[in-house]
């Protein structure tokens, strides 16, 4: 399976993605450590992907979205944005609209 | 390394008639846009339409750009 469609798989079985820097337990930089506190904030369940232990998945998710930068959020095969968007959305109150009933 | 001075002079040349505001360390920046260029796009467009002005540099020299797009006050 190529990089293109292992992303579409992850995106289309999970209905939360979020491709960070580190893990969800354990995050390796400010802005993913931020976005995971966000969806918990939301109470959504999500699926967390390492960008940092899989170099293909790191460059791959940059094309795959025309996005240079980590973390990256997917809701339902959607992509929502980075942790700015992700932060306007919480203060909106539109991303606990989002993640609501997500599953993975 | 890239100075917030560089960042802001990229995206002013890529985006003519915005106003744009950068703050930040040599790793970690901060900017505040506002261009009509943003009229009609959803926040993900106009992400994109900053980071385009920015180009490879946004690969290789810039860890961190936190954006905040507005349309002009």
């Amino acid at each position: 399976m190529n990089i293109e469609d292992r992303i579409r798989k992850d995106i289309t079985e999970n209905d939360v993605v979020l491709y960070m820097k580190g893990t969800p337990q354990f995050p390796q930089c400010g802005f993913s450590g931020k976005s995971v506190q966000l969806l918990k904030a939301c109470g959504a369940q999500f699926k967390g992907v390492d960008v940092l232990a899989d170099q293909e998945i790191r460059e791959g998710i940059k094309r795959f979205s025309n996005w240079p930068t980590i973390p990256q959020l997917y809701i339902r095969g959607e992509f929502v944005g980075g942790c700015d968007i992700m932060t306007e959305l919480y203060e909106k109150g539109e991303l606990q609209k989002l993640v609501a009933g997500a599953k993975v | 390394m890239i100075t917030a001075e560089e960042i802001k002079g990229l995206i002013e040349a890529g985006l003519p008639g915005a106003r744009v505001q950068v703050r930040g360390d040599g790793h970690h920046f901060e900017a505040t846009i506002h261009s009509s260029a943003f009229a009609g796009k959803t926040p993900i467009q106009q992400h994109q339409l900053v980071y385009a002005t920015l180009g490879d540099r946004m690969r290789e020299q810039i860890h961190a750009l936190s954006l905040k797009t507005l349309l002009p006050e």
